[in-house]
């Protein structure tokens, strides 16, 4: 990633909100994006997920330059390299895990036997072999972003993106889905992990913090 | 690109979707009900009438030409001459006369005023083989003029014979003794659906050269012209119309040919632009239909914003998300369409069992409906779908 800068038009003004942010992560790293709320740390994360595009700057994800792609090769991208978890779950509230679980296979277009296959692995790799056709609702917060992290693992992506994973959750259940995590890490998967919790970004192997649109790389004891 | 999966998991979301917001679903599908309920309904039921109407039109006469005349001083109907000159005409296979009036017959001492009698040719019920129930019909030997036969119809058989062992009964008709050889089946045709024959003691049939001798007639007022199966009835109509041109001295006031089968395109032709008609207005309920529908998706895309950015984060294209879109509206136009189908056709079963028609289903009225109700649902789902497609997924993610 060089020299990435992110503009908002807003009005007459235009808001830069990074301002030419340089960072490389290195495959099978444990990264931790730190920043307050309104560091731009969003901004960062939903360019590294493909959800948006610089204004300029150059951005490889996997040695494939992203730019100027469109909404519909963006998906693609999405579908193949990144795997999203969010603060708040998003499961699908009226599809049971197993469903939520097979959603991204099905966007990738995977044969229904072996998605099948997939979302049984997935599913029991996470310690919900138990709970496969439970609705989100008769789950437990850390259930369910378990759910989630399944979901975000199942199609293998190049890089995990995660965004306050333990936001909702509390200190227990947190260190459980950090524990997952470290897990996952081991196994060799990227992720990249947005948080303004100092102690969940001293979990990562390294630590960016982020603010007013600009990062430093930096350990815990700047924070 | 449009996986069978992402089809089956778009249909059942909608069916979850239709489940999970019952009253709105309801109130949405009830304007695709009304609106193809209406539409078949109306179709079908003229369907039927046009159906009902047209089988008794054939009943008289396919590939007939009617020939009615009113007498002059100087001519009254057609006589044996003129008869046989239209037989002779290209393309006419037969002349069948008709002669009618009332009279009076005594059976077993009781004396029936009211006696409706049908002067026939055999050439008749040649052309209308199934017309006889029970006994025989007339054959050519019975023409002579002295052949003191007679057919009954079934009114006849109820009102004045009652029952039992009428084939070769004696009765008396017009003051002659004539023995009965035939019962002939009821009348369908629409001659008696519009006349009023509660007061009379019902029809007997006798040979038409008797008919004119009872009647004092001397000529033939109607007849049936029969064309053969291979001519076309038009030719045949200008050649009968200029034979009678002859006949009458180029005076057409006191004839009439009536083409059946002319008669027929013509109603049959009414009928599909009143079918069209009804069918275009009813259409209209449609549309109003659409437009609930498109309000109901507009709704259910702002209500799920969230769910479309989640889907697009987790690699669906914009194209899948509006198929989904477009196949939930489907769907809801299509179990809405369905149920109006059902709606529609009671309604037509109603109608017809009031008007005493024969109820046939209009398989293609069914397609009509269904396939109304799709269109509806791909027209006004279309732009609820690109609208979700085209959701910038940042946005729609952090939307609450």
């Amino acid at each position: 990633m060089e020299g990435i800068t992110k503009e908002y038009q807003m009005g007459d003004e235009v808001s830069v909100v990074l301002k030419g942010i340089d960072l490389t992560v290195y495959k099978g790293e444990f990264l931790a994006i730190l920043g307050p709320s309104g560091s731009g740390k969003s901004t960062l994360m939903n360019i590294i997920g493909c959800l948006d595009v610089p204004t300029s700057g150059k951005y490889w994800l996997n040695n494939r330059l992203i730019e100027d792609e469109d909404q519909t090769s963006l998906a693609h991208i999405r579908s193949k390299e990144v795997g999203f978890i969010f603060q708040s779950f998003y499961l699908l509230q009226r599809q049971d895990a197993w469903h939520n679980v097979e959603l991204p296979l099905i966007y990738a277009n995977m044969h229904e036997k072996e998605r099948k296959a997939r979302v049984e692995e997935m599913l029991t790799k996470v310690g919900l072999a138990d709970k496969m056709h439970h609705f989100p609702n008769q789950l437990s917060g850390g259930q369910q972003q378990r759910v989630a992290i399944a979901r975000a693992i199942a199609t293998n992506p190049t890089i995990l993106l995660a965004d306050e994973p333990t936001g909702a959750l509390d200190q227990k259940t947190g260190a459980a889905v950090m524990d997952l995590f470290h897990e996952l890490n081991d196994e060799g998967r990227t992720i990249i992990m947005i948080t303004h919790d100092a102690k969940i970004a001293s979990h990562a192997g390294r630590i960016v913090r982020i603010l007013d649109g600009d990062i430093s790389e930096g350990n815990l004891e700047d924070a | 690109m449009l996986s069978l999966a992402v089809i089956k998991q778009s249909v059942v979301m909608a069916l979850q979707n239709i489940k999970s917001n019952k009253m709105r679903s309801f109130l949405t599908m009830l304007g695709i009900m009304i609106g193809v309920a209406a539409v078949i309904g109306l179709i079908t039921i003229v369907q039927i009438v046009s159906d009902n109407v047209m089988n008794q039109f054939s009943t008289l006469g396919a590939g007939t030409l009617n020939i009615m005349t009113w007498s002059t001083p100087l001519k009254d109907g057609l006589t044996e001459g003129d008869l046989r000159s239209i037989s002779n005409i290209e393309g006419v296979d037969g002349v069948s006369p008709t002669v009618t009036f009332t009279t009076t017959s005594v059976v077993d001492n009781e004396v029936y005023e009211k006696t409706d009698i049908a002067g026939k040719s055999f050439i008749y019920f040649e052309r209308n083989k199934d017309i006889i129930a029970y006994g025989r019909s007339f054959v050519e030997s019975d023409m002579s003029g002295d052949s003191y036969v007679c057919i009954v119809d079934p009114v006849y058989v109820k009102k004045v014979l009652r029952g039992k062992d009428i084939i070769g009964r004696k009765i008396l008709v017009g003051g002659y003794t004539y023995t009965i050889i035939g019962i002939r089946k009821k009348d369908e045709s629409i001659n008696s659906y519009m006349s009023d024959n509660s007061q009379k003691d019902g029809t007997i049939i006798i040979p038409y050269k008797n008919a004119l001798a009872m009647s004092g007639k001397n000529n033939v007022e109607n007849a049936e012209v029969y064309i053969s199966s291979g001519a076309k009835i038009s030719e045949v109509e200008s050649a009968l119309r200029k034979a009678l041109n002859r006949i009458y001295n180029g005076d057409d006031d006191f004839y009439a040919v009536i083409n059946m089968d002319s008669l027929m395109e013509m109603m049959d032709k009414v009928y599909g632009l009143l079918g069209t008609m009804l069918g275009g207005i009813a259409s209209i309920a449609l549309v109003v239909g659409g437009i609930g529908i498109m309000n109901m998706m507009l709704t259910s895309v702002s209500e799920r914003t969230k769910e479309i950015g989640l889907r697009k984060a987790l690699g669906a294209e914009p194209s899948r998300i509006q198929a989904q879109f477009l196949i939930e509206s489907v769907v809801l136009s299509g179990v809405g369409g369905v149920i109006g189908i059902v709606i529609g056709l009671v309604m037509a079963l109603v109608a017809a069992s009031l008007m005493k028609a024969q109820f046939t289903i209009s398989f293609g009225a069914i397609a009509l409906g269904f396939g109304f109700s799709a269109a509806v649902g791909i027209i006004f789902g279309w732009m609820p779908a690109k609208r979700a497609s085209n959701l910038n997924p940042i946005d729609a993610l952090r939307s609450e």
